[in-house]
Formats: structure tokens, C-alpha cells, sequence
């Protein structure tokens, strides 16, 4: 017996279109990867070191000019990729495993529990994750990294739990369901085995999405002063720090809000074409 | 010009594969043609080419001139009025085929306010109404007036089926397109509707285009047939002489395996 | 010998209408019995409590002369073992992210079948009339009728006394159910198997024995070709009636 081939009207335009937006994520992202990872070896300057003159414009002594101080903004948009990626990283995970913990458990729970955490869900997604984080750096009395991480971890989780809750109830309803459990498949194994990998696919595209969010809600916590601490060159506090100087030397507000945008972009965009690339019903109807 | 619909050459195609080829066929006024296939075999993409409702994507090449329209390359008004006025369909599941949000008796005043309007006539709510209620005592629907209020979850999949051919009628189509009508419903549903069907199309002189998988049920509508395959047309002539002396390899044993059921109902299994 | 049977069994979901009501028939070892009903005639339902996925709320279903305890984990693996099903949807029955090794070793793997699991795999995928690199591929690249073929290997392929099928070939097209039926019969011949269905001819073909429902209950029950011959109730003489049969040549 052959397999039917039938391709889907449109495959190919899609396929190719797929593939140009993987490759571009995939650039922005390890570009700033890139750049993340040799700040921890290596930067033009010292962070804190005034090593010019104030409000330099770009030149071969330092790539993105220089800030208010007389510091290297390139060295700061490096370090700030590092700590882009920490937070999001940190954020993302917090709120995925609050997340997709507690979507599990409502979409298995009796028809109680699960309205109760579907309303629950709904309540927090109604706060701004902004306004959750702020309150949570505010109960910890201080704001450090670490802290801003968990506040945005925590305020996102709401999100992926409904999306983990919606997701897994439609697979549940499919047959294979049925089938592994005549099987003889535990409750856990169809967990890990059917359900995870079958909804991963859209939840990383959307825990890519909150990724780009995390990172610019810790830009705008920065910005508001609850977010990482100097020295630490957040992407966000460079933007509020150049915000007295936007029109003098705007490449120091320019820089670090197209290093944020790139890698929001970046993120996202891999995401699409991460699953394209293995989701393996695509390529073939 | 003595056919209502003139299929020739038609060619449906993505810029990968090619969907439907070399496919020709008529309706004659008030015939009733049918169209088998199994999955796969282009038959449904054929009815929507007919009536210009084909997916952006897909490249129509060849002629289907529908009551002296040509169909392909129309302009999407010209179309419009073709499929008020030429045409109508209905589809295998009226659950989806049907607003679920609207009352059933304002989802068949729609068209039949359209028709009015077109015939210049009074489009009066209580006109419009008598004609409603015309077209549901039409299809032999019980208790029409409670059927105006209800809504499509509220009624048994037979009765959507029958409000939907009603919706069919109301702009008094000359060719009515059935797009599997029966395949959703169980089988003593199915029965009556095939017959209503047949009845409705012979008593006002409307022609059928027919489509399904289920030869049996074909067999009982269809004056004429044709059977498709992967796109192409494998035979076609009269019903009765297809499905009993078949001469393609593909038709012959689609016949075979319809009759074995057949015979295992007869207790021949 | 009575592999299984069912008495007197009631089922309503919530405090809703009672889908199934005083239902009772039994299953003896090898044979083919075919339940019959159209949408609402609660033999889904029906399949869901013989499955164990259910309780019924009144009545029993015995199993092997000792009754189904669906609740009871212990009870339930050695009952998977001994019965397996089929489902109606290819399309859905089978896990898109699992290859099909996976899928038709998953119940050897669950349920602990010692032994060479890939072998049995092979074994089972051969007997379906695949070939063995059906087992590297994934279930999109086959059709509806090969997915069916797949999912009875895995029904299969831990060797059950008893093989459940749900609408098995309904969605499929006629000459691949006249194929798939083929396969069902051949593999009856080893097996006591309880065959789902609205269509009357596929069971016909199928089963030697029938139970007809309507609306929750059982409105006939015997020998298929008695059945056929000279049908009791009103409900099945109209059922027989309404299907569509080809007509005769000229």
C-alpha cells in the first residue's frame, strides 16, 4: 500500500514563508544570545566606568555612544541583552510551571474546581500582569532581579493557565484519549505522554509571546525604578535614562528600544517557525 | 442552448497539484444528474466551481456556464445574483449550514424577501411570512408555526435538513446543488429526505446536481450519472445502466462492494 | 459459554433523561454480535460502560462470569488486557505526535506484556496487511482506511478474548470498508468481538448475532439472519425498510 499524497492548497507558499521567518527569528534571537553570553567574558568597557565624554554620539571608540556619565552604551546594551534573556527565561518558566500546572488541574478537575480556577484565571488575566508584578516587588520590599523574575513569573502564570486549561480539555476529547486509556495508560503516562506534547506546540508559541511581554514589562519596571537595581544596565532603565536626553542624543533612547523590539520580534517569529519545522502533521496533508 | 449548466474542460488546480481535469459534463432544464465519488475524488470542489464559490486559492481553468452565465472569471457580482437567482445549495450538515444565532423562520425569510424584491412584489412582513409558511408546509415540515420561532439546536437533524432545502427554494433556484444532504442524518431520516427531494425537484421543474459517495442513495435520485475519480470523470450515462452493468474497473468495484452489503442484508453475507 | 453479559443495566448522565434503560443480552465466547442504533439510541453509551470508561448507575455487566469492577485499577489492567477497541474517527483515534511503533506497542507498554514488544508490533502490523515500515512513519502520511488498519494492530496486539469496535468503518469510504470489514472478519475468527453500528449492512456482514436499540432500549435481539428474514418489531421493520439498496440490473 502507498501512502495518498494530498497536498493542502497553499502548502507550498506557506512552507517557504515559514521557513524565511524561522531563519529571521532565529538570527535576532542569536545575535542577542550572542551578545548576552560574551558580556560575561567580555565588554568594550567596564560597566560603571566613565570612559568618555557625556552624550558622545556613536563612534569607532564606543559602537552606540555614550550616556550621561561618559559610559559605554555599548557595553550596556550587552549586559542588558544578559539580563533580557535571564528575565525572560526566569519569568517564562515561573509562569509556565504555575501555569500549566494549575491548567491541568482545572481542565481534570471536578466541574467545581474547574470553574472555580477558570474564574480565577479570568480575575488575574483582568489585572495587568504590570500592576501584579508591581505589587508583588512591593511585598517583597525590595526591588532586585530576582524579584522582578518572580513578580512577572507570577503574572503571567494566569495566562498560561487558561490557555493550558482550554488547550488540554480539547485533547482530552479526542479519541486517542479513549484509546490509551483502554490501553490500560495511567492517568500520569497520558499526561506525559498525550496531552504534553500534543498542546506544546501552541503553548510555546504563546510562551514565546510572553517572553516579548516579560521583557518589556521588566523594561517598563526599570523604567519605573522597581526593576533590577544599578548597576545592573537593564534595557529598560537605559531608555529611563536617557529619557532626559531624547532629543539631544537620541541614539541612547534609540539603541536599547531596537535591541527590545529585535528580540521580542526575534522571539516570536521562532516560536511560528519552531512549530512549523516539527510539528509533524505540517508538510504533508 | 438546451442545458442549464455546461461543464467543459474543467480544470481546478493549486500551484502544487492538480485537484479536478479534463471533467465535461451537462444538465439538461429539470434533469436530475448525479455525481459519485468517494473522498478525494473532486466531486464537492466541482459543485462549489459551479456555483463560483471556490477557496481563493485555487485556479479555475476551463467553462461552466450556468443558465448562459459564464461562471468562471465572473466577477463576484454577477455570481451574487446568479446563485439568488440560478442556483441554490445544500449541504451535507445543516447544523453548521445554518445561523445557529437566528430563529429558522427569518433564516428562510431571507432569501425568499431577496426574490420578492427581485420579482418586484409586495415585501410585506405579513407577505413575506405566507411565503415562509409556503415553503415549510413545501418541504412537509409539522407545525410550521412553531418552527419560525425555534432555533437550528432545537429541531432534529431532519428538520434543519428540510428548513435548509426550504431556504434552497425560496429564491426558486433552476438548478438545485444537494452536497451529500443525507450523509449527516440516520437512515429512515435519510430515506424521507431523498424523497422529498426527488419529489420537490420533479414537482417544480427544478434541475438536480446531486453529490454523493453512497451509490444506493444516488441510485434512487439520479436520472444520470457520473462517476469521479481522483479528479477525473471514470464514466458516466444513464443510472441505471451504470450501476448495474458497470464498464470502468473503479465504477465496477464500488458496485461490487456496494452490493455485497446488499446481499449480506439479504442475508447472503 | 457467555464471555459476556449484561443485565438489566441502566445508565443517565447527571439527573438528565435515562439513555439507556433495562438493558440485558449476552456475548458468548467467538461470537460477532452487532449492536444497532441510530443517533440517540444509546449504543455509544452502551460501549462506554462494556469498556469500563463508565459505571452503569442499575443493573451489571459480567465479564468471564465475574462482574466489571471499573473502579477497581487492579481489576481494570487485567480487564484491558483481555479487551481492547477500535473507534470510529482514524483521524482521531491515533496520537499525531506519536510514531506508529509507539502507538500500537502503547498498550504493552501500559499494561507490562512481557516479551519483545517490537516484534509483537511487527507481528501485529503484518497481520493488518501493513508493511513493517509503517512502524517508523507518523499517522498523517496514512489514509483513513491504513489509520483504521493501525488502530486495530494496536487493539490487537496485546491479544485480547475480546475486541470492541465503535463505528469502525463508518468513516470510511466503500471500498476501503468493504477492505476493512474483510480484515475485521478474519481477525473475528480468532476473537469474540462486539461490533458498534448505525449500518445495518456492515453488521449484517459482520455479525451472526444482533441487538437493535431504540431510544435506550433493546427493541430486538437474535440470530442476524433471522433478524433480516423476518424482523419482530416495528422499529427494525422500519430501519430494514429505509436503507437504500442498489437497484436491479435491467
Amino acid at each position: 500500500m502507498s501512502t495518498v499524497q494530498t497536498a493542502r492548497p497553499m502548502g507550498k507558499g506557506r512552507r517557504s514563508r515559514g521557513n524565511a521567518t524561522y531563519w529571521l527569528g532565529l538570527v535576532l534571537v542569536g545575535v542577542i544570545v550572542l551578545a548576552g553570553l560574551v558580556s560575561f567574558v567580555w565588554t568594550p568597557y567596564a560597566l560603571s566606568d566613565m570612559v568618555g565624554g557625556r552624550l558622545e554620539a556613536p563612534s569607532l571608540q564606543h559602537w552606540a555612544g555614550t550616556d550621561r556619565l561618559g559610559r559605554d552604551l555599548f557595553t550596556q546594551l550587552m549586559i542588558g541583552a544578559r539580563i533580557a534573556l535571564i528575565v525572560g527565561c526566569g519569568a517564562v518558566g515561573i509562569g509556565a510551571a504555575i501555569g500549566v500546572t494549575t491548567g491541568l488541574l482545572a481542565a481534570f478537575a471536578t466541574r467545581f474546581l474547574d470553574d472555580a480556577l477558570a474564574a480565577v484565571f479570568d480575575i488575574l488575566i483582568a489585572f495587568p500582569t504590570l500592576l501584579i508584578a508591581m505589587l508583588v516587588v512591593a511585598a517583597r520590599e525590595e526591588a532586585s532581579l530576582g524579584t522582578a523574575i518572580l513578580a512577572l513569573g507570577i503574572g503571567l502564570s494566569p495566562i498560561v493557565g487558561r490557555i493550558t486549561r482550554i488547550l488540554t480539555k480539547q485533547v482530552l476529547g479526542q479519541d486517542y484519549i479513549t484509546a490509551a486509556r483502554v490501553s490500560g495508560t495511567s492517568w500520569g503516562a497520558i499526561v506525559f505522554w498525550h496531552i504534553l506534547p500534543n498542546i506544546a506546540p501552541f503553548l510555546g508559541v504563546n510562551l514565546a509571546l510572553q517572553f516579548g511581554l516579560a521583557v518589556m514589562a521588566e523594561a517598563s519596571l526599570s523604567y519605573l525604578g522597581l526593576g533590577a537595581p544599578p548597576p545592573n544596565a537593564s534595557w529598560g532603565r537605559m531608555l529611563q535614562e536617557a529619557q532626559g536626553t531624547v532629543y539631544t542624543a537620541p541614539w541612547g533612547a534609540f539603541l536599547p528600544g531596537l535591541a527590545l523590539f529585535a528580540l521580542v520580534i526575534g522571539i516570536n517569529l521562532l516560536a511560528d517557525g519552531l512549530r512549523d519545522r516539527f510539528d509533524p502533521t505540517k508538510g504533508a496533508a | 442552448m438546451s442545458d442549464l449548466l455546461t461543464v467543459r474542460d474543467l480544470r481546478l488546480s493549486t500551484p502544487d497539484t492538480v485537484l479536478v481535469q479534463d471533467l465535461s459534463f451537462s444538465i439538461a432544464a429539470g434533469e436530475r444528474f448525479g455525481l459519485i465519488g468517494e473522498s478525494g475524488s473532486g466531486k464537492s470542489l466541482t459543485s462549489l466551481a459551479v456555483t463560483g464559490l471556490l477557496a481563493p486559492g485555487l485556479r479555475a481553468e476551463g467553462s461552466v456556464e450556468l443558465a448562459g452565465t459564464q461562471v468562471i472569471g465572473a466577477p463576484e457580482r454577477r455570481l451574487v445574483g446568479l446563485r439568488g437567482n440560478a442556483v441554490a445549495t445544500v449541504f451535507q450538515e445543516p447544523l453548521t449550514a445554518l445561523d445557529p444565532l437566528m430563529p429558522l423562520g427569518r433564516q428562510i425569510a431571507g432569501p425568499v424577501r431577496r426574490r420578492l424584491k427581485r420579482e418586484g412584489a409586495e415585501t410585506s412582513r405579513a407577505a413575506v411570512r405566507d411565503e415562509v409558511m409556503a415553503l415549510l408546509e413545501q418541504v412537509r415540515l409539522p407545525d410550521p408555526v412553531r418552527l419560525i420561532g425555534a432555533y437550528p439546536h432545537e429541531v432534529s437533524g431532519g428538520q434543519r435538513q428540510r428548513v435548509a432545502i426550504a431556504m434552497a427554494l425560496a429564491c426558486r433556484p433552476r438548478l438545485l446543488i444537494a452536497d451529500e444532504p443525507t450523509t449527516a442524518l440516520d437512515v429512515t431520516t435519510q430515506a424521507e429526505i431523498v424523497r422529498l427531494i426527488t419529489s420537490l425537484v420533479d414537482e417544480l421543474g427544478i434541475a438536480l446536481l446531486f453529490i454523493s459517495h453512497d451509490l444506493a442513495v444516488v441510485g434512487q435520485v439520479a436520472e444520470r450519472v457520473m462517476v469521479m475519480r481522483h479528479g477525473r470523470a471514470v464514466e458516466s450515462g444513464p443510472a441505471l445502466q451504470v450501476l448495474t452493468q458497470p464498464q470502468d474497473d473503479y465504477t465496477r468495484n464500488l458496485v461490487a462492494a456496494a452490493r455485497r452489503f446488499d446481499a449480506a442484508l439479504e442475508g447472503q453475507g | 459459554m457467555s464471555l459476556m453479559t449484561v443485565e438489566n443495566v441502566g445508565f443517565s448522565y447527571g439527573a438528565g433523561r435515562k439513555v439507556l434503560e433495562d438493558i440485558s443480552f449476552s456475548v458468548p465466547k467467538g461470537a460477532n454480535v452487532g449492536l444497532v442504533g441510530e443517533s440517540g439510541s444509546g449504543k455509544s453509551t452502551l460501549l462506554r460502560l462494556l469498556l469500563g470508561l463508565d459505571s452503569p448507575q442499575s443493573g451489571r455487566i459480567l465479564f468471564d462470569g465475574a462482574p466489571l469492577e471499573a473502579r477497581d485499577r487492579a481489576y481494570m489492567r487485567g480487564y484491558r488486557k483481555r479487551v481492547q477497541a477500535v473507534f470510529q474517527d482514524p483521524y482521531s483515534s491515533l496520537n499525531p505526535a506519536h510514531r506508529i511503533r509507539r502507538i500500537v506497542t502503547e498498550p504493552l507498554r501500559s499494561l507490562k506484556v512481557p516479551g519483545d514488544h517490537l516484534a509483537m508490533a511487527r507481528e501485529a502490523i503484518a497481520s493488518v496487511g501493513l508493511t513493517e515500515d509503517t512502524l517508523e512513519r507518523f499517522p498523517h502520511q496514512f489514509s483513513g482506511g491504513q489509520r483504521q488498519r493501525i488502530a486495530i494492530a494496536r487493539a490487537i496486539v496485546a491479544r485480547p478474548e475480546l475486541v470492541l469496535a465503535d463505528e469502525a468503518v463508518s468513516a470510511l469510504d466503500l471500498s476501503t470498508r468493504v477492505r476493512v470489514v474483510d480484515l475485521f472478519r478474519e481477525i473475528s475468527e480468532r476473537m469474540t468481538m462486539i461490533f458498534v453500528s448505525h449500518d445495518m449492512g456492515v453488521v449484517a456482514a459482520l455479525c451472526d448475532q444482533l441487538v437493535v436499540l431504540d431510544r435506550g432500549r433493546i427493541v430486538e435481539a437474535g440470530e442476524t439472519a433471522a433478524i433480516l428474514r423476518d424482523p419482530q418489531h416495528s422499529y427494525t421493520k422500519s430501519l430494514l425498510a429505509s436503507i437504500p439498496r442498489m437497484p436491479e440490473g435491467a
